[in-house]
């Protein structure tokens, strides 16, 4: 009977590894469908009882934001979403740029890049973001050129820009410590060899150390990518409208805290479920063959 | 190629890029004129550093407003109380997450994954704003209790995958070996491995606790008066608004001051205890 048992949990494990592009969103839609039927019918209409109505379709023109753009609640929470996913975008490809710039300033023999860089990474490290963000945002305005303001300011969202700025300065320290941690965590004795075939310098850092370190250094980034995501919610403070801000217009109107929030939850979970799969992704089919 | 003469001539390559690069930049004008729109207004922001304001406003910095508990002390005191009442969370689910049972590792295993996936600010809003519409009795409770609740079920998230990576960092021959010599599987938990594993936990411990005093500075979003709410209400107390950045670069050397000896402390236990040559 155990045996019978046993050889079926094989053969389940085995049928959900295989489908398991199939399995995986049928099972989140059975656990939505569970929390939809079990938590809300039961939970919140019958003991708590909390009335609950998505009304997303009616605009209430309470604040500011929404009167100026004349949206609907469901245009602003699509138009949160797209913001930030396009924060994290645009901030997530200077922030690489960046950190690869901080991180060879790290491993360079040059003493003063290597103390200034150092000197960068543990300053940004050590600081709270949103004393970052309210830095660039309200504090750097005298120091700014003008050629660089004139830009700013004619942006259609300032506070993006300086969101973008921020977000991307924060995350570049993070960035650069990974990329060294990745290349420094490639043997010596590889360095070593390669130059013993007669390779030059920059043809093995090409051909033989960089391949390995990028393989490496690939999901942390990832993660690291994923952290931006979710710290890009944190300019609202200085007023872009993105997901968090728009939830909170949503609730500020209509008093529906539950539904705002729920809503907001079950999209970044999506979001990141998204980007963490990929990674498990990643590691399965090209991290297989590193073994250090 | 040499190695001599590699260096020399990188040396050369990366003279003539920095030459160039200069005569470019000294050409145009745009440069020139940021240059010295910089540098005049740095004067200023040094020359009207609010070296007054910052002494002025001391106490309320450290302490907050008078009669109630703020600033900088708020801050350390949410953090720590944060810190230990995570601590015990996140042992019962780090435990339950190494569980072979299904039903003790799948609730952790969808906690930790939920609470890892949605940003910090969203874990304090659900429980600073949803309890408060519930009833009355809880309208009265401070928002500084539900922000500690909020943190120790997100670092508790944290803590439960910081303690399922220290057991398993602790070996399995232990276990084995604690099992053969005739202690239950709680027994062996107990008293081998969770021993051998907090040892190995503690600079992941620390750096835990540095990154809840950065993140206790989203107490701002709710308007608890810790150490950003007292610079935030600083700085829109001034008039002049040159002072601004200088109380902002305050707030972030403070911060860095508290943060950065707690970082160096984790990372020379690491290599005192000899944690990353597992």
């Amino acid at each position: 009977m155990k045996r019978k048992i046993h050889d079926l949990k094989v053969e389940a494990s085995i049928f959900i590894e295989r489908h398991r592009f199939i399995v995986f969103p049928l099972v989140l839609i059975l656990i939505g469908l569970f929390c939809y039927f079990v938590l809300y019918e039961l939970l919140i209409v019958k003991v708590f009882n909390i009335e609950i109505k998505y009304e997303l379709n009616y605009a209430v023109y309470n604040t500011y934001y929404i009167k100026a753009t004349k949206l609907t609640y469901i245009q602003l929470y699509l138009s949160g979403v797209y913001t930030t996913i396009k924060i994290s975008l645009i901030s997530i490809v200077i922030a690489m740029s960046l950190g690869t710039l901080l991180a060879v300033f790290r491993l360079s023999r040059v003493k003063i890049l290597d103390i200034f860089a150092k000197a960068y990474i543990e300053f940004m490290r050590n600081t709270p973001l949103l004393i970052q963000i309210f830095f660039w945002y309200y504090g750097t305005d005298l120091l700014i050129p003008d050629f660089f303001k004139k830009w700013l300011y004619g942006q259609t969202s300032t506070e993006f820009a300086y969101g973008v700025i921020a977000l991307s300065i924060y995350t570049s320290a993070f960035i650069a410590e990974e990329i060294r941690a990745g290349i420094q965590s490639i043997p010596k004795e590889q360095m070593e060899a390669s130059r013993a075939q007669g390779l030059s310098f920059l043809q093995a850092m090409r051909l033989v150390i960089l391949p390995q370190a990028f393989r490496i250094v690939i999901p942390p980034l990832i993660s690291q990518s994923l952290n931006l995501t979710k710290n890009s919610s944190l300019v609202m403070a200085i007023g872009v409208v993105e997901l968090m801000a728009a939830s909170r217009f949503l609730y500020e109107g209509t008093y529906r805290v539950f539904e705002a929030l729920t809503v907001t939850t079950v999209i970044y979970l999506s979001l990141s479920l998204l980007i963490s799969f990929s990674i498990n992704q990643y590691n399965r089919y090209f991290l297989k063959y590193i073994r250090y | 190629m040499s190695h001599a003469r590699t260096k020399r001539l990188t040396n050369i390559i990366l003279k003539t890029i920095t030459f160039v690069i200069l005569v470019l930049l000294f050409l145009s004008e745009i440069f020139f004129s940021s240059i010295t729109h910089f540098f005049g207004n740095f004067m200023v922001v040094v020359k009207s550093y609010p070296y007054r304001i910052i002494a002025n406003n001391m106490m309320f910095f450290l302490f907050g407003l008078r009669g109630k508990i703020g600033g900088i002390t708020l801050t350390i005191l949410v953090a720590a109380v944060s810190l230990s009442l995570a601590f015990i969370t996140g042992i019962v689910f780090g435990l339950m997450r190494y569980s072979r049972r299904w039903w003790l590792s799948y609730p952790a295993i969808g906690y930790i994954e939920l609470i890892r996936a949605v940003p910090l600010i969203l874990v304090i809003f659900w429980f600073c704003f949803l309890p408060p519409g519930l009833s009355k009795q809880l309208k009265d409770v401070s928002r500084v209790y539900y922000a500690i609740m909020a943190f120790v079920c997100f670092t508790g998230a944290y803590v439960a995958e910081i303690v399922r990576a220290g057991i398993m960092s602790v070996g399995k021959g232990q276990m084995e070996a604690a099992r053969s010599t005739g202690l239950t599987h709680t027994q062996a938990m107990t008293y081998i491995i969770l021993p051998q594993a907090l040892k190995n936990m503690i600079p992941s411990f620390v750096n835990q606790f540095v990154s809840l005093i950065k993140d206790t500075s989203l107490l701002w979003f709710v308007g608890v008066m810790e150490f950003t709410q007292t610079i935030f209400a600083t700085s829109n107390r001034e008039v002049n608004t040159d002072v601004t950045m200088g109380l902002y670069f305050f707030a972030a050397v403070v911060y860095f001051f508290i943060c950065y000896p707690l970082t160096a402390s984790s990372r020379w236990l690491e290599r005192r205890l000899g944690v990353g040559e597992r």
